[in-house]
């Protein structure tokens, strides 16, 4: 079989074909290796070359995924390999340790590809807060990949890798992913280690896959979700996850919230959005309305308790153990010239947000509401989920907007979020399939629209098998963000 | 005339857990071992590390929240304490806040607020000659004591002195090194004690401005600090001023106080509730296993020593505070059934002690006494075998070489004079020799009578025993 071929398979597929024989998984891995050498949309901020690809790589392993080779956020740490999360403050970093998710992947036999670029410390919705310059949506050059997860989802879009690891706090997968025209997936909050993941928001935080279609996710997170010791938070899905079969949604109830979607969706992706619920109906899935009447606070909320807990998660960045030290004349000097040098001005806007939330005499007022909204939404799913299977929106207001048409004013960019915010206030899982193509606004070529599925905690695979079904009517076409 | 005050003191004590791991990662705690080699990514605060709690250091924290009586909270959560320094690699400590796993309970006569579990931080070591963090040349951080699992103590405002501070602090310190959760070492540091300061006026229940003293490694220090700081504050209050809250350092050298001011002081601690970890949720299990795994304690020790066996307060205290002491007293008083406790116990915190110490301060564990040897001895006191004079020259042969009481005796002729005739004579000749004490208690200064006694112990060589050559004096004195 071609080189070119194997470009063009899901990662299932090559899976398949390194099992019978018809590929070597050394020469699956040299022709994804040239490839990531071409990269030209600045979607990885390390690649590796073959030995460094093989590192710990359990070459024995003969599960569903040997030899299919990932991409990873440069978010997760890897032993000895450099791990910046796109930040300059820790230039030069070599972790000591490798994440679980690393590892797992390590040891289901998967080479790696590279560490990706991302908003840093997975602060933005644009890709365009990495320290080492945005990432590119392979679609449109000028357009960004969305964030913070951009340059996963950029590689994975633009063929520089059969499928990339993500984290998502606010919508960091599904956002890059509906923007790139990838399938991207945020499982229930505990059901893949945190550990050695760069904390952001840790109560929020969560890894998940990037992939070019579903059945490729389900196969991803299949390998990454599990409970894990070092992490207190994690638990696993139990009973794991088989590859999904669906091919209708019969029986299926899925819930739009109108209120929340109201006006401030772009009418191109509107109308996508519009032609997919006419696709569910059409697989005998049963549509209705339903009310999240808390779900248009969680931006706020979000916007409060994130950037209180990266307040805190990026304290430990201080110029004493590793990463830079801009100045020692003093210790008050050594903390602020490193960081006032190490973070970039996104960072450092959520650091004093987050600061001040939490200070005395206004942790009540911003922390402890936001806690409470928080709840509010958790309550306002599990009403609607006792009414649906599933909750459905666009992921993102609107296509891939234009590199530097929206950092001027962080509100905006912040808008990005309306839509998949509240899943992760609630904990749940939630997933992103390319629904179609839509102009942008203010003109350009069509680009991908993301359809967002939320389902109730740990009911990923009902949720796989619903996006399967949708997936396969869909049949949208991916080539077009191809690099060529 | 100026208004009566009295001291109003609180305590932190902050306890060291002798777990063989840190609190949120596997490795070892130590004491004194090379710099940074009991580290890993987790207490260096490495990128992506998450704390992952020490279960042994929650079953100690229930061992010590059931010494002291206290109510367990059935969901405790962790906080995040955040301030920026050196010594804290996360720039957070992991503790509790508002729900602490031990919350009211009691020791001996001081309500206990709270225990919480946490983390130690860092030990700095600032070179130069300043010895602290301004003014030093450089600064260097040993990550070893990071991590380490602590509970921390916070007693209610009920202590009134420093002596009692000292004591109620013995009896906390012996309490927990009886539950063997912590080796609870002051000079190293494995238990330090704060105390927050004020006066009031007596009879009044408002509580006035306190001050903090920190980091006091002896309880003789911090009696003495705080009765200096308590003096202050009267003397302050009585000439018109006010007290200011402030930490204050007591140096012991010179007896004086220092005011810690610095920026530092002035923290926002930004508390957040801990995303990392979940609830510590003690099962049924757990907290009966932490009641059953109680020993006695040494104040139930205590009471049952001075109720049960009749032992003095003051002895019954001694024993009760030093594990070791204890056992070592019941082995006398099982080596036979005729030795009275209060007796022994006496012995055994008295004379015994005092001759360990006269000969080079030797501990107990390295005595060459058995507890059934002083029983011996005890026991031939008791029959009157033996006079109590001869008794102690007899004992600083034990100590010194750890010989048999009775064949000490024997050897030596030292069993007491029985013979009644023989030590009628022996009084008389005493009269005789001493005419002036004689005269002097025949005309009512009994207390000369001391001098008559002496002369005939030194006669009999202290075989004699006392009682019994009083009341034979006192016979032929004709009183």
């Amino acid at each position: 079989m071609s080189d070119t071929n194997l470009l063009t398979v899901t990662a299932a597929e090559t899976a398949r074909l390194i099992r019978d024989g018809e590929v070597s998984a050394a020469e699956c891995l040299d022709v994804w290796l040239e490839r990531t050498a071409a990269d030209d949309l600045n979607g990885y901020l390390w690649k590796a070359d073959r030995e460094a690809a093989v590192k710990g790589v359990d070459g024995s392993a003969g599960g569903p995924v040997a030899g299919v080779p990932v991409a990873i956020k440069d978010i997760f740490v890897t032993e000895g390999v450099p791990t910046t999360a796109a930040s300059k403050i820790l230039e030069g970093y070599r972790p000591p340790y490798s994440a679980t998710a690393v590892t797992k992947l390590a040891e289901a036999g998967m080479p790696m590809l590279g560490k990706t670029n991302m908003d840093e410390f997975a602060m933005g919705s644009s890709n365009e807060n990495s320290a080492y310059g945005p990432a590119l949506n392979p679609w449109d050059r000028a357009r960004v990949p969305g964030g913070s997860s951009g340059g996963s989802a950029a590689v994975v879009a633009g063929g520089l890798a059969p499928w990339a690891l993500g984290t998502d706090t606010g919508g960091s997968i599904r956002q890059p992913a509906a923007l790139c025209g990838i399938v991207g997936l945020k499982p229930t909050y505990g059901s893949i280690s945190r550990y050695g993941m760069i904390a952001f928001a840790s109560s929020l935080d969560q890894c998940g896959p990037l992939t070019q279609d579903v059945t490729d996710a389900a196969l991803l997170l299949a390998q990454l979700e599990g409970k894990d010791e070092m992490d207190s938070t994690s638990t696993g899905i139990d009973g794991g996850i088989e590859p999904p079969s669906a091919e209708n949604l019969e029986g299926l109830t899925f819930g739009i919230p109108s209120d929340l979607i109201g006006d401030g969706v772009d009418p191109g992706v509107k109308a996508v959005f519009d032609r997919t619920v006419s696709r569910i109906e059409q697989l005998g899935g049963k549509v209705v309305e339903i009310d999240l009447p808390h779900a248009g606070h969680g931006i706020s909320a979000y916007y409060v308790l994130a950037p209180a807990e990266a307040s805190t998660n990026l304290s430990r960045y201080d110029g004493v153990r590793y990463g830079i030290r801009d100045s020692d004349a003093d210790l008050t000097s050594m903390y602020e010239v490193t960081r006032g040098d190490g973070f970039g001005p996104e960072v450092k806007r959520r650091i004093m947000l987050g600061t001040y939330a939490l200070s005395s005499g206004y942790y009540d007022a911003y922390y402890g509401r936001a806690q409470r909204v928080r709840t509010m939404i958790v309550r306002d799913f599990d009403a609607a989920f006792s009414k649906v299977d599933f909750v459905i929106t666009p992921t993102s207001p609107s296509v891939a907007f234009g590199l530097g048409e929206k950092t001027t004013d962080p509100l905006t960019m912040y808008l990005n979020d309306l839509f998949t915010v509240p899943m992760s206030l609630a904990g749940i899982p939630a997933i992103s399939i390319p629904a179609g193509m839509a102009a942008p606004e203010g003109g350009g070529p069509d680009m991908p629209v993301g359809f967002q599925i939320a389902a109730p905690a740990f009911g990923e695979q009902k949720l796989l098998e619903a996006s399967l079904a949708l997936e396969t009517a869909i049949g949208f076409d991916r080539s077009g963000g191809r690099v060529a | 005339m100026a208004q009566e005050m009295e001291a109003v003191i609180g305590l932190e004590i902050h306890v060291q857990l002798a777990t063989e791991t840190k609190m949120f990662c596997g490795c070892a705690l130590s004491f004194g071992d090379e710099p940074n080699v009991h580290t890993c990514p987790i207490c260096l605060a490495h990128p992506g590390t998450l704390p992952v709690p020490n279960r042994k250091a929650i079953e100690f924290a229930l061992q010590i929240a059931a010494a002291l009586d206290c109510e367990v909270a059935p969901r405790s959560i962790f906080h995040r304490k955040n301030y920026f320094y050196p010594d804290s690699p996360k720039a957070y400590q992991i503790s509790q806040y508002d729900i602490p796993i031990a919350g009211a309970g009691r020791l001996g006569d001081v309500r206990i607020h709270r225990a919480h579990l946490e983390e130690d931080a860092a030990k700095m070591i600032h070179v130069g000659e300043s010895g602290r963090i301004q003014g030093s040349d450089a600064s260097l951080v040993d990550f070893n004591r990071g991590g380490t699992p602590l509970v921390e103590i916070v007693t209610e405002p009920d202590l009134k002195s420093g002596a009692q501070v000292r004591e109620w602090g013995q009896l906390l310190r012996a309490t927990i090194k009886q539950l063997g959760v912590s080796n609870v070492n002051m000079e190293e540091g494995s238990l330090r004690c704060d105390a927050n300061v004020s006066i009031r006026p007596v009879g009044s229940t408002e509580l006035g401005t306190k001050t903090e003293m920190k980091n006091m490694n002896s309880f003789r220090f911090i009696e003495r600090g705080i009765e200096a700081e308590i003096e202050r504050q009267k003397a302050l209050v009585a000439a018109g001023g006010k007290v200011v809250q402030e930490t204050l350092h007591f140096d012991p050298s010179t007896g004086e106080l220092h005011s810690l001011r610095s920026k530092e002081e002035a923290h926002d601690y930004r508390y957040l509730p801990e995303p990392d970890l979940v609830a510590i949720a003690p099962s049924e299990e757990m907290m009966a296993a932490a009641k059953a795994s109680l020993p006695e304690l040494p104040a139930a020790r205590a009471a049952r020593y001075r109720d049960e066996l009749g032992v003095q307060d003051s002895a019954a205290l001694l024993l009760s505070f030093e594990t070791d002491w204890a056992e070592f007293f019941e082995g006398v008083i099982a080596h036979d059934d005729s030795i009275e406790p209060r007796v022994a116990a006496n012995w055994v915190t008295g004379e015994f002690a005092a001759e360990l110490r006269r000969q080079d301060d030797q501990p107990l564990a390295d005595s060459k006494v058995t507890p059934e040897a002083l029983g011996a001895l005890v026991a031939l006191v008791g029959s009157k075998r033996v006079s109590h004079a001869s008794a102690k020259d007899v004992l600083e042969q034990m100590v010194a070489e750890g010989s048999d009481p009775l064949a000490v005796v024997e050897e030596q002729g030292l069993e007491q004079i029985s013979d009644s005739g023989e030590l009628e004579s022996i009084v008389k000749a005493a009269i005789e020799n001493n005419p002036k004490p004689a005269e002097q208690v025949r005309s009512g200064n009994e207390k000369a009578i001391g001098a008559l006694v002496g002369a005939v112990m030194r006669e009999t060589k202290g075989r004699a025993d006392g009682g019994e050559v009083t009341r034979l004096l006192r016979q032929e004195l004709g009183l």
